[in-house]
């Protein structure tokens, strides 16, 4: 396994920042949450995203995609993590994506999938029912009706739920609340009779929402993957996930602390730059050391999707675990390190801060990946 | 085949042929010298064969004596000793540290004398860095050496010098500049043992035995030839000496730490569920020990690609500016590590010796307090973190 980027790997994140960098710096965040846009993000934006590629990464060649691997879309959410970049990538290019490639069976697929590399289609995961990650306590209910499924129960922070053609809807066609078999999933068109969306305005200024299913009416044929064992394939998608959010949070916390470090080296007190001081550098060379543990942990874990690793499990959590710690670090000792400045809108760093806390809430903080990565090593 | 597949290959056979059996099982490693001792006499015959390929040191070039491998050839001789569980031929200062900085500052004719035999293992050495009152401020060292004819005339005091009651000769800095300023007034200096001006005094640690001495030189003799890297130029020299050593007992933190594969990830899991029980699920019961058993599994593992992640990035033989970072994280890691099976372990992880204990028990304590010089020796924890603030992040001095 190779724990650096090959030519080609490089040479796409290096087209990502110069892109980003220039079509969407932390300005162009600061612009979409400053006008409210409703959609919560540049459609043209995304448009040139489509255009670049970056939608279809993850999807089969036969789909129309480009089947370039989970190393070069960390790298891209990397940048993006830099830049704060709103986008359905997540949602649609990652979820979405490996919901179908992995979940479809072939009718859904030639349907889907050649629309997400297209950009005309944006999804969404309806999977959380409380306040913290528990990808299997789901109550809400599928009840078959013939030849159809009906549909009810409340789903939570649903990221781009309110700006999404297609919903991926967990529910229980069997079981108890917490039992891992008994869930489906199922293919729901965002404007079904019966859908209520509320978009729920996070500190991070960017998408969630909460969604309501009335009753709805699904066809059985919409049945992502076989019925009861939505579980297996939510786990696979779940893993993919949390490595992509992973590498968007090592570029938050990248970005964060090379701001700050700049900062260290210009801001004078007592007559001489703060950077001399021993009592932050010893804490921004520690932060320096986590980076690098994090870095190695993404970078390991996009390999095992990619080489389709019989411990992806472990090293997602491992991704996803080190990426909190770190993030959650470095974008405290930011703040705490620009002094006032750093508790201003006007500064950078606070919205790192934010962006931070809510990553961390994305399919797992590091309590829960450190709990899971015990279990899964017997212990 | 390609270059790389007839390499392995041949390895495969040459290692086949010449490491004895009894070398394929775990023991202790040989260190050499001149009057060197073996555990088996089949450790012998390994260093001998080892040594004269050059394998001892694969990446040094022929000239000297070394492997004249490139790091794809060298990557390829530790798989295939790994393969057969070879044994490491020889342990030495000379290769981890003093080697690599004779390579980039010796002049030609010391580089011929004494390279070779760090190879063959012919000479032990230790080095001489630290002084009673030089710690972490170490370019405040006091020893001095007056040029007197064709050698240099040494006094003054050494500590926690490895091995020197065992070595044949020592690296060591001394003061040749009184009056320079304190960076600029130090040489680096080969030192023979095996002189009346030389002596050396055991030190004993807190884990009860330590390889550490004190070594003091009273009018001891060093031949002119000897100084390496130029009068008064020594620091140079020590300093990139000393990320060698880092990068060296950084290594020993991930040793200590594992990799995640299930061999390394025995030790803390297994000894939690040992001495704490383990509940209906089989997890270890202490839920607040099986959450630092988790943490601390997940950072060995960071920390063991990030090593891994270094070595891809860095050429042979160049210390990496991240060799700070792995000293100061392994050592802190490690710690952690025996802190945690001490947790685990209740009282049975404070026995000194005797009844009412297993030899594991007391092998566990005894190296727990070991642990604590890690932090300490080749540079603090504090010294470390200091290096990276300026050398890797560029923060200033003043």
């Amino acid at each position: 396994m190779a724990l650096i980027l090959n030519e080609e790997q490089q040479s796409l994140k290096d087209i990502a920042k110069e892109f980003l960098q220039k079509n969407a710096p932390v300005t162009h965040f600061r612009e979409i949450r400053d006008t409210q846009n409703e959609l919560g993000y540049d459609k043209s934006l995304w448009s040139e995203m489509v255009n670049l590629g970056w939608s279809g990464i993850l999807i089969p060649e036969e789909y129309g995609g480009f089947d370039f691997g989970m190393v070069g879309m960390g790298s891209i959410f990397e940048e993006m993590g830099r830049t704060l970049t709103p986008s359905p990538l997540f949602s649609t290019g990652v979820l979405g994506a490996t919901l179908i490639t992995l979940g479809g069976d072939d009718k859904q697929k030639q349907n889907y999938l050649p629309r997400i590399v297209d950009g005309s289609l944006t999804t969404a995961l309806a999977l959380e029912e409380g306040n913290r990650h528990s990808p299997f306590s789901i109550s809400t209910k599928a009840t078959k009706a013939g030849n159809d499924y009906k549909i009810s129960g409340e789903k939570t922070f649903v990221i781009d739920g309110h700006c999404s053609n297609l919903i991926v809807v967990a529910a229980r066609t069997e079981g108890s609340d917490d039992d891992a078999s008994g869930i489906s999933l199922f293919l729901v068109e965002a404007d079904t009779d019966g859908i209520e969306i509320t978009k729920t305005s996070m500190v991070d200024s960017r998408n969630s929402a909460n969604i309501k299913f009335n009753k709805i009416t699904v066809s059985s044929s919409n049945l992502l993957g076989e019925e009861n064992n939505g579980a297996a394939i939510l786990e696979e998608v779940l893993d993919r996930a949390q490595i992509a959010i992973s590498a968007e949070m090592l570029g938050n916390a990248s970005q964060a602390f090379d701001v700050t470090l700049d900062y260290l080296k210009e801001r004078k007190q007592f007559g001489s730059v703060i950077g001399t001081f021993q009592a932050l550098q010893h804490r921004a060379a520690e932060m320096y050391s986590e980076l690098e543990l994090t870095k190695s942990s993404v970078i390991a874990a996009c390999n095992a999707v990619d080489e389709n690793s019989n411990d992806l499990k472990r090293m997602a959590s491992l991704a996803k675990y080190k990426a909190g710690e770190t993030n959650h670090l470095v974008t405290n000792e930011a703040v705490q390190m620009h002094g006032g400045v750093g508790v201003t809108d006007e500064y950078d760093v606070g919205l790192y801060l934010k962006r931070a806390r809510v990553t961390e809430q994305i399919f797992g903080n590091s309590e829960f990946h450190l709990d899971r990565y015990a279990t899964l090593s017997e212990y | 085949m390609t270059d790389l597949q007839t390499f392995r290959e041949e390895t495969r056979n040459w290692l086949e042929a010449n490491c004895p059996q009894e070398m394929r099982k775990p023991g202790d490693v040989a260190w050499g010298g001149r009057n060197a001792q073996f555990s088996h006499p089949d450790q012998k015959i390994w260093l001998e064969r080892m040594g004269e390929k050059g394998w001892t040191c694969p990446t040094w070039p022929s000239e000297y004596g070394g492997g004249g491998l490139s790091k794809e050839e060298n990557k390829i001789l530790q798989e295939e000793m790994g393969a057969i569980g070879a044994r490491s031929p020889l342990g030495s200062f000379g290769i981890w540290m003093l080697g690599p900085a004779l390579l980039e500052f010796a002049d030609e004719e010391q580089k011929k004398e004494h390279l070779p035999p760090i190879v063959k293992g012919e000479v032990w050495w230790c080095q001489g860095y630290s002084e009673p009152g030089s710690g972490s401020d170490l370019a405040s060292l006091s020893t001095k050496a007056v040029e007197d004819g064709d050698n240099y005339v040494i006094n003054g005091q050494k500590i926690w010098t490895s091995y020197a009651d065992k070595a044949d000769k020592i690296f060591c800095l001394v003061r040749t500049g009184p009056q320079e300023p304190k960076h600029d007034g130090i040489s680096f200096l080969l030192i023979d043992m095996d002189q009346p001006g030389v002596t050396t005094r055991p030190i004993t640690l807190i884990s009860g035995k330590s390889p550490f001495c004190e070594t003091f030189f009273d009018d001891a003799k060093a031949p002119t030839k000897d100084l390496v890297g130029g009068l008064n130029k020594g620091w140079t020299v020590a300093k990139r000496l000393l990320e060698h050593e880092r990068t060296m007992i950084s290594a020993m933190g991930l040793s200590g730490g594992g990799d995640g594969s299930k061999k390394t990830k025995s030790g803390l899991a297994e000894i939690g569920k040992k001495y704490v029980g383990i509940d209906a699920d089989q997890k270890i019961s202490d839920k607040a020990l099986r959450r630092k058993v988790a943490m601390h599994d997940l950072n060995s593992r960071a920390f063991g690609l990030t090593m891994q992640r270094v070595g891809e990035e860095t050429k042979v033989g160049a210390p990496s500016p991240a060799a700070a970072m792995g000293k100061y994280y392994g050592t802190e890691h490690n710690k952690l590590r025996y802190e945690l099976m001490l947790e685990a372990m209740g009282t049975q992880g404070v026995g000194w010796d005797g009844e009412g204990f297993s030899i594991e028990e007391l092998a566990i304590t005894r190296d727990w307090l070991r642990t604590k010089a890690n932090s300490i020796e080749g540079g603090t924890s504090e010294v470390q973190l200091n290096v990276i603030s300026k050398r890797v992040l560029g923060l200033p001095d003043k």
